[in-house]
């Protein structure tokens, strides 16, 4: 029954099916209203994808390292708030290097807990989720932000503008794609998470600091999601103070689309940056041709399922699972 | 032996220890501080309180299940949403107003099956695909969510009907219809775990796969039938909660999967299954809901139950780690 | 006894997976109230054949018949209901659980409404156990026993059948002599039962002392079936590796130089305790004994993966405090672990990046990883160490146990270490890498290094070795010199029994 073409087919299939539903995806939508391939049609995708995006680079680190990170959302929602609210007490020269510090020291003690304390990383970060949120509510007082003078500040420039005509959430998030994927292929640094995620002993007895590269993991998560937040606040220049809810479960479903294994040791940041745009282009494209946003959460679900399936299949060599 | 025993025992009623110290600290604390003058330990203020964890707990007590099997479902929330918004717009139907009051069994009859099956789709999923039921249910998380959206829109759902209100805010023996429930639910599934073939083979599957398939009993279906269980559990904690309150809005139950984690997670339940308890369980729902209750009562914001709750779970976390380990001669990994 | 008609019988099975012939061809029977050993090397199909007979693999070819009948065999639930039980390795119990509980798992006997049954179901379990003269009772959780109860607990299960044919997995690895008597007491009242028992294990002394008759595979062909009693370790030795057993021991002796490595009076908690040693540069120092005597815990103390309670360890007559294994690479010392899979490489990661991964930080130009300078080490190595991969982009988990070995050396001996530790550094390897191994041991030697190896196995040993640290229960009990050592002294050595005592 398996027959050798099948078999390459079926491989072929499963290693790249992402890239292959992605340009199907595109073509069949492309055929179907020349309007989404328009360069400002997929500008516009990208630039709304960009904020989910940014923060799903900094967790395709925390889970190549075989960890997650649950909190992405309602840290986003932090940020946020305190750099709206900071932009009327300190100026935004201020705000935001003391958000982007806050941020990072909320990533730090995760990082701590998981990293140096070896607690489980799901845990954690789940009742660092509630307890963040928490601190969001008692900082804002329960209470949306505003900037006051919305005309006069050059704080939306991250959200709002643009360099050569190409919008700054795009610019941001490409430039931190590139930086992140640098850091992931190229140093030392990605190499050991690698090995960290791939299998944490070996790691140990080839004398990594597993703890210490753990830890660092959280911090770039903490980075990607101060940088979200700016682009949030810096887009809306106010906000509610529930924004980012639910965020982290779709950011997690972005990195496993793109092919990270929830065990570790495997993903690039290439990958997540399709799973990204997929989230992206699915939802826009059933938009053009007439059906809601909401139609996407569905399309996406059978997405993900399929892909990891036909992952889990090629490496198993045969489609069914074994269970009984 | 003795000191393992023990420390079985000490596992059992940490939470309820817990509780009763939440207990004394808000009683106490609530003499000085109190924005009310109602004492904390009031009769009625306890019986409110377990009617309030009553949508959660119960779907806390099927994650029990789930998470003693080692699996875990991400998908409650929406699936909670999905069963109110087919309870209350059913009763809208043509013919379904035609049945009077009548249509309430049915009503609840649909969104029951609702959750039933959308739980049979997880199962199925986990079971013939045999990909990771956290990625199965994070996908089906979104997916039923999508779903919760096309059938109204963003629009709320709403249908108030008087008999169902005046049904679900009714008192027997001193407790409200949902408490019942919660209790209801909790002794059942109770006697299912500790009495049952089904509850005895859960805790095997979840502390030894390979033992339990090798025993010859069939994983695939079992994970299914837990399933359906936490999806009609997940309905029937709608169906309780939107009896009374009668409208539904597409973002209801987000997050409901963490809660109930969370609670699961409080009340020993190990992450890597095969270890748990529904009792204990129901501990960690009624911690929860008394910190709530309490920090309220001793005059904090509200908001301050988040940032608490937070900080307990990942020091529970930490407490037990400490707990289990084997000194100082351990392989440091 | 040979003429009463066989409870297991196998004919020309045939089990192929892509690209081996795991089994090939093999055939033997089992006669009721015998102890059948089977033996072989690792790799030579022992497991497989297990699998075979309870239902996990399909044979392709061939026949198995219980009691004269042919059977299909599909589960191990369908081999133990025809009387076929499997008493593994690898305990398969749920710890969660009470004993009673795991000896019924998958057939709790039943009341109404899905109910268990307990009072049966424990006075069913206390028959069986009463059986088994066990301290224990139904009711005890498993996780609260012993290895060894719980090595009890899975021979109950097989009583809850009558069985035909009990196959027993390696039963003794980590048993204690006490707890060995009790089994074999055990195996002895199924014997008398006309149970047919199949039993696997490498341990010579226990196959001659209760088997009736061996049956050797090797490279999953069956050579052949020897009566215990008209035959001897060598013969069997002969059977299983295809030549006879080289106990030659190690006679070229380099210059040995300065002290490398000095351990006094090291002990950590119960692993191990007042350890004493020393390993000079250009020497081979062989660690002897058996599973859990402490050797590999007190490899793991010397690398910083545990804290020592007592005790100095000196490297080049300097006093050294080593917490972790950052530090020990740092001071020159490395480790080749014991679990290649686990704690030695990253499976899915490729050949290069697992041999430089230690000194990564090192290997770098500007911020980045330098392919060039990684390519090189890997290259060098490789022709070194003669690893046979397709190229450096391979993943590590697809190559052969023995060119994995080599990696893991190959990552160490890159580190230019002062000392080098190898634990178990043949395992699971075919015969033809593990002399290529061997060799490459003594070799390292006679340039200079310091090299420790820890072995279960004795000619591993007496072939490397320049010198023998026996040790027993965590304690060192005598250090040999190669030309002093006899395979008899050594044995009584790593059994507890006192060197001055035997001669």
């Amino acid at each position: 029954m398996a027959d050798l073409t099948k078999k390459g087919i079926g491989g072929f299939l499963a290693r790249q099916g992402i890239l292959v539903a992605f340009v199907l995806f595109m073509v069949g939508f492309a055929l179907a209203n020349q309007r989404f391939i328009a360069i400002d049609n997929i500008f516009g995708v990208i630039r709304s994808s960009a904020i989910l995006g940014v923060m799903a680079l900094g967790v395709t680190f925390v889970v190549i390292g075989g960890n997650l990170d649950l909190s992405v959302g309602s840290m986003m929602s932090f940020s946020t708030i305190v750099v709206l609210d900071l932009h009327d007490t300190l100026g935004p020269t201020l705000a935001i290097p003391a958000m982007f510090g806050l941020t990072l020291a909320l990533g730090a003690f995760i990082g701590f807990l998981v990293g140096y304390l070896k607690l489980n990383s799901l845990i954690v970060t789940l009742g660092m989720l509630s307890a963040i949120h928490g601190l969001t509510l008692t900082w804002s007082g329960g209470q949306n932000m505003d900037i006051a003078d919305k005309e006069g500040t050059w704080f939306g420039l991250f959200g709002r503008g643009d360099i050569l005509g190409v919008p700054m959430p795009i610019v941001i998030f490409g430039t931190l794609a590139l930086v992140l994927s640098l850091v992931l292929s190229k140093t030392p640094f990605g190499r050991k998470v690698y090995a960290v995620g791939g299998n944490g002993q070996a790691a140990t007895f080839s004398g990594i600091p597993r703890a210490r590269v753990v830890f660092f993991t959280y911090l770039i998560s903490a980075f990607c999601v101060a940088t979200a937040g700016l682009l949030q606040a810096s887009r809306s220049l106010g906000s509610q103070n529930t924004v980012g809810q639910g965020y982290e479960l779709e950011v997690l479903a972005m990195v496993i689309l793109g092919g990270a294994s929830l065990l570790g040791g495997s993903g690039t940041i290439l990958k997540t940056v399709i799973g990204v745009l997929i989230f992206g282009f699915i939802e826009n494209g059933l938009l053009l041709i007439g059906l809601e946003f909401y139609v996407q959460d569905v399309v996406i679900w059978a997405v993900i399922i399929l892909a990891v399936w036909l992952d889990i299949a090629a490496k198993r060599g045969r489609l069914w699972s074994p269970i009984a | 032996m003795f000191t393992e025993r023990r420390k079985d025992l000490l596992k059992q009623g940490a939470i309820w220890g817990f509780i009763v110290l939440e207990l004394a600290f808000f009683s106490i604390a609530g003499n000085y501080l109190s924005v009310t003058d109602t004492a904390f330990m009031d009769f009625d203020n306890m019986l409110l309180l377990l009617k309030q964890s009553a949508p959660i707990g119960i779907i806390a007590l099927g994650m029990t299940i789930i998470m003693i099997n080692g699996n875990i479902d991400l998908s409650v929330g929406a699936t909670f949403a999905l069963a109110a918004i087919v309870m209350l717009d059913s009763m809208t139907w043509p013919f379904m107003q035609a049945l009077g009051d009548w249509a309430i069994p049915l009503a609840w009859g649909f969104a029951l099956l609702t959750g039933v099956v959308l739980g049979a789709i997880n199962g199925l999923i986990v079971w013939k695909t045999g990909v990771d039921a956290f990625i199965v249910t994070l996908g089906s998380m979104l997916g039923f969510r999508g779903l919760v959206f096309m059938y109204n829109g963003e629009q709320p759902t709403s249908h108030l009907n008087w008999t169902l209100v005046d049904f679900a805010e009714a008192q027997f023996l001193g407790l409200h219809t949902a408490s019942w429930f919660l209790l209801a639910v909790a002794l059942i599934l109770w006697l299912v775990m500790t009495r049952t073939v089904h509850g005895r083979n859960a805790y095997a599957i979840g502390n030894n796969r390979d033992a339990a398939v090798n025993a010859g009993i069939r994983v695939g279906p079992h994970f299914l039938l837990n399933f359906m269980l936490i999806g009609f559990l997940a309905a029937l904690s709608a169906v309780v909660f939107y009896s009374e309150s009668g409208s539904v809005n597409p973002n209801d139950g987000m997050l409901y999967e963490l809660w109930a984690i969370t609670a699961v997670v409080l009340g020993g339940t190990k992450l890597a299954g095969g270890y748990g308890s529904i009792v204990s369980t129901l501990g960690g729902v009624i911690a929860i809901q008394l910190l709530r209750k309490g920090l309220g009562h001793i005059g904090a914001d509200t908001e301050t139950v988040n940032l608490v709750i937070g900080l307990i779970l990942i020091a529970v976390l930490f407490l037990d780690r400490q707990l289990n380990r084997k000194g100082k001669e351990e392989l440091k990994t | 006894m040979t003429d009463q008609p066989p409870v297991l019988r196998l004919e020309g099975v045939v089990k192929t997976f892509p690209g081996v012939r795991a089994l090939d061809g093999v055939s033997f029977d089992l006669r009721p109230g015998e102890v059948h050993a089977l033996m072989g090397e690792n790799g030579a199909g022992k497991s497989t054949l297990m699998k075979v007979l309870g239902g996990i693999y399909d044979p392709n070819e061939g026949q198995i018949c219980v009691a004269e009948e042919q059977v299909e065999i599909t589960s191990p639930m369908q081999a133990k209901a025809r009387g076929v039980v499997f008493i593994h390795q690898e305990l398969s119990l749920a710890d969660e659980l009470t004993v009673a509980e795991n000896i019924w798992l998958g057939e709790l006997p039943l009341k109404s409404f899905g109910r268990v049954d307990w009072g049966k179901l424990y006075a069913d379990t206390d028959a069986i156990l009463k059986t088994l003269n066990v301290s224990f009772d139904a009711r005890t959780r498993v996780g609260d026993l012993s290895i060894a109860n719980q090595q009890m607990v899975e021979i109950a299960r097989a009583l809850t059948v009558d069985p035909r044919a009990v196959i027993f997995d390696e039963p003794t690895a980590s048993l204690t002599d006490a707890e060995k008597v009790v089994l074999f007491k055990v195996i002895a009242d199924l014997q008398s039962r006309g149970v047919g028992i199949i039993y696997i294990s490498h341990r010579m002394e226990e196959i001659f002392k209760i088997t009736d008759r061996i049956s050797v595979l090797r490279d999953g062909q069956y050579r052949g079936t020897l009566n215990t009693a008209e035959t001897d370790e060598e013969a069997v030795t002969q059977l299983m590796i295809g030549r006879k057993l080289d106990l030659s021991r190690n006679e070229s002796h380099h210059e040995m130089g300065d002290v490398a490595l000095e351990v006094r009076g090291l002990s950590c908690g119960h692993l191990f305790n007042d350890v004493s040693f020393t390993v000079h540069r250009g020497e081979v120092v062989g660690f002897y004994g058996l599973v859990g005597a402490g050797r590999t815990e007190i490899a793991e103390t010397i690398f910083g993966l545990r804290d020592p309670s007592e005790g100095q360890i000196l490297l080049g007559g300097e006093e050294v405090r080593i917490h972790s294994p950052i530090e020990a690479i740092a001071r020159g010392i490395s480790l080749v672990p014991e679990d290649r899979k686990g704690q030695g490489l990253v499976l899915g990661m490729n050949c290069r990046d697992n041999m430089t991964l230690p000194q990564v930080d090192d290997l770098t130009a500007g911020p980045f990883v330098s392919d060039g300078a990684e390519i090189s080490i890997f290259d060098q190595y490789r022709d070194k160490l003669d690893i046979r991969t397709p190229g450096w982009r391979q993943t590590v988990g697809n190559l052969s146990g023995g060119n994995q070995q080599k990696i893991v050396i190959g990552k160490w001996l890159s580190m230019r270490p002062e000392v080098l530790i190898v634990d178990e550094p043949t395992r699971g390897i075919d015969v033809g890498s593990k002399s290529e191994i061997h060799n490459l041991i003594r070799d390292l030697a006679a340039q200079g290094y310091a090299v420790i190896v820890i072995s279960s196995e004795m000619p591993e040993v007496l072939h490397v070795s320049d010198r023998i640290v026996a040790m027993f229960s965590g304690r060192v009990m005598r250090t040999f010199t190669s030309d002093e050592v006899t395979e008899d002294s050594l044995i009584q050595a790593i059994s507890g029994l006192q060197g001055d005592k035997v001669a």
